[in-house]
């Protein structure tokens, strides 16, 4: 529950993934809780990112609580959404293959 | 905390004359005899339709015996179905001071503005006598709600208001959550998060009723503008909405109405029973804020992203913003700014504690930013309910 540096907020301990505060620009270098990255792409504020490398078919925790499963690997640091994590909940909502962006 | 102790024992934070409307047709006047009172906490409240709903009688009951509430004084037009005789006689049996003015019988407008307004000034001089008497955090109800949320909400405001919700239980308090229809995909948790298996069945009925009810009316859930703001699943935009419920048990569900019976944390069902009727469940955020107050909300925590600007009659309401940029855009609005979370400027836990704080001091009398601009909003409207459950009151059985 506390900032890592400007961009990232951690909303619960036990997350797996973090929130940009702060959006982030391609090729940007950035310290995630210590580790360093570089952003292999523009992530706008308010998504997600992996707080750690995650493995295909995991649960990805936001809250606390489950969001949703990874449908691929992620490294630390990877933007996480519609790509790479589906519902739990409504399955067909990922729709896998079209929602990347 | 120094509150007022009203006749039937229980304590309320302000005191309020509260002047009711029966049906749309005496709205004015009941509005024109509180206006000369404006600086006092002189409200006005009612019920516009003109048939008769038992929601909105008993939401009538419940809102002019709240604690908050030391006096009441109901205009009626003469000819609605109001059942003016039994709210009336509720209030009296309450220990309250009551009046009923009906148009028709006084002689119009004029006569009942002016026998309005000395019933005012009179009632304020007898209110200066109602007892203080020392309140705990036990016998403290507090209500959540959200709205004009954005991005920000689900990640500063609501977190805040969920660690705010944590330490209030923590310290013996009543906490009342709501907005079913924002919470589908939060079941498992709910009845993971139940003191009884039996409660987790009624969260179980509860939410497949809000399903259904939504699904009927066409209520869309996740929408390609939430992908954009960031949000990847259902249960992710529905989390940041349960943010607001913290983490702890969940000790019960009630309905509008109900005052829970013990401290701790309760959902409060706002959608109707039976078959889908009379349009959405509720309206806009001041009809939710109503329905948390009828359950004894003393205080309401209103979180928004994009400003919204409301207050409420009869109990305070203590607005947090999520977002930093609009924090200072509408400052005056805004009591608490839970955007500097995303600015790194505060912590969840810093920003929870405050709103704490800013509930004490609301508690202790100190008016909140919508209190100090005049903002009293309300608004009620037909709806119809199913007494709750056996199972949905566990600690109430023991």
């Amino acid at each position: 529950m506390q900032n890592s540096g400007q961009y990232f907020l951690r909303l619960s301990a036990s997350d797996n993934v973090l929130v940009v505060v702060k959006a982030i620009l391609e090729g940007q270098e950035l310290e995630l809780e210590g580790l360093k990255i570089t952003a292999s792409k523009t992530i706008p504020f308010g998504h997600k990112v992996a707080a750690r490398a995650l493995n295909a078919g995991e649960k990805i925790v936001k809250f606390g609580m489950p969001i949703g499963s990874t449908t691929a690997t992620i490294s630390a640091g990877e933007h996480v959404h519609t790509h790479n994590l589906q519902s739990d909940y409504i399955p067909s909502f990922g729709r896998p293959g079209e929602g990347g962006h | 905390m120094q509150a007022y102790l009203r006749a039937d024992g229980r304590k309320g934070i302000r005191n309020v004359i509260a002047v009711v409307y029966l049906v749309e047709c005496a709205h004015h006047v009941a509005k024109q005899i509180a206006a000369p009172f404006e600086d006092n906490d002189v409200h006005v409240i009612g019920f516009s339709g003109c048939y008769p709903n038992t929601y909105a009688l008993e939401m009538m009951e419940s809102l002019c015996t709240h604690p908050n509430v030391g006096a009441v004084l109901l205009v009626s037009l003469g000819c609605e179905s109001f059942n003016r005789n039994q709210l009336a006689e509720t209030v009296r049996s309450s220990g309250r001071p009551v009046d009923v003015l009906v148009i028709q019988q006084t002689g119009g407008t004029r006569k009942t503005f002016e026998a309005g307004r000395e019933w005012i000034r009179s009632t304020l001089v007898d209110l200066e006598r109602v007892p203080r008497a020392e309140m705990g955090m036990h016998e403290l109800i507090v209500g959540t709600v959200c709205g004009g949320s954005d991005g920000t909400s689900g990640i500063s405001a609501n977190p805040a208001v969920g660690n705010a919700f944590d330490r209030l239980v923590n310290l013996g308090a009543t906490t009342i959550f709501e907005e079913t229809g924002e919470l589908i995909g939060c079941e498992q948790d709910m009845v993971r998060r139940a003191i009884t298996p039996e409660l987790g069945q009624e969260i179980l009925s509860c939410m497949a009723k809000t399903a259904n009810y939504y699904n009927i009316l066409g209520h869309g859930s996740f929408a390609v503008g939430n992908a954009e703001g960031g949000l990847t699943t259902l249960e992710e935009k529905s989390l940041g909405a349960y943010a607001k419920a913290g983490h702890g048990a969940l000790h019960g569900i009630i309905k509008p109405g109900d005052v829970p019976p013990n401290p701790g944390l309760y959902l409060l069902d706002v959608i109707p029973d039976g078959e889908v009727r009379f349009g959405f469940p509720n309206i806009n955020d001041t009809a939710e804020i109503g329905e948390l107050i009828a359950c004894g909300s003393h205080v309401i925590l209103f979180t928004t992203g994009r400003g919204s600007v409301v207050g409420s009659a009869i109990s305070p309401v203590i607005k947090i913003c999520g977002n930093p940029e609009t924090y200072r855009r509408m400052s005056d609005d805004m009591d608490v700014n839970a955007g500097r979370i995303l600015e790194g400027q505060g912590t969840i836990d810093e920003v929870g504690l405050e709103i704490v704080e800013r509930i004490r001091l609301t508690a202790e009398g100190e008016k909140t930013a919508s209190e100090s601009l005049g903002h009293r909003e309300f608004v009620l409207t037909y709806k119809s309910f199913e007494p709750i459950g056996p199972s949905c009151l566990p600690l109430a059985l023991a």
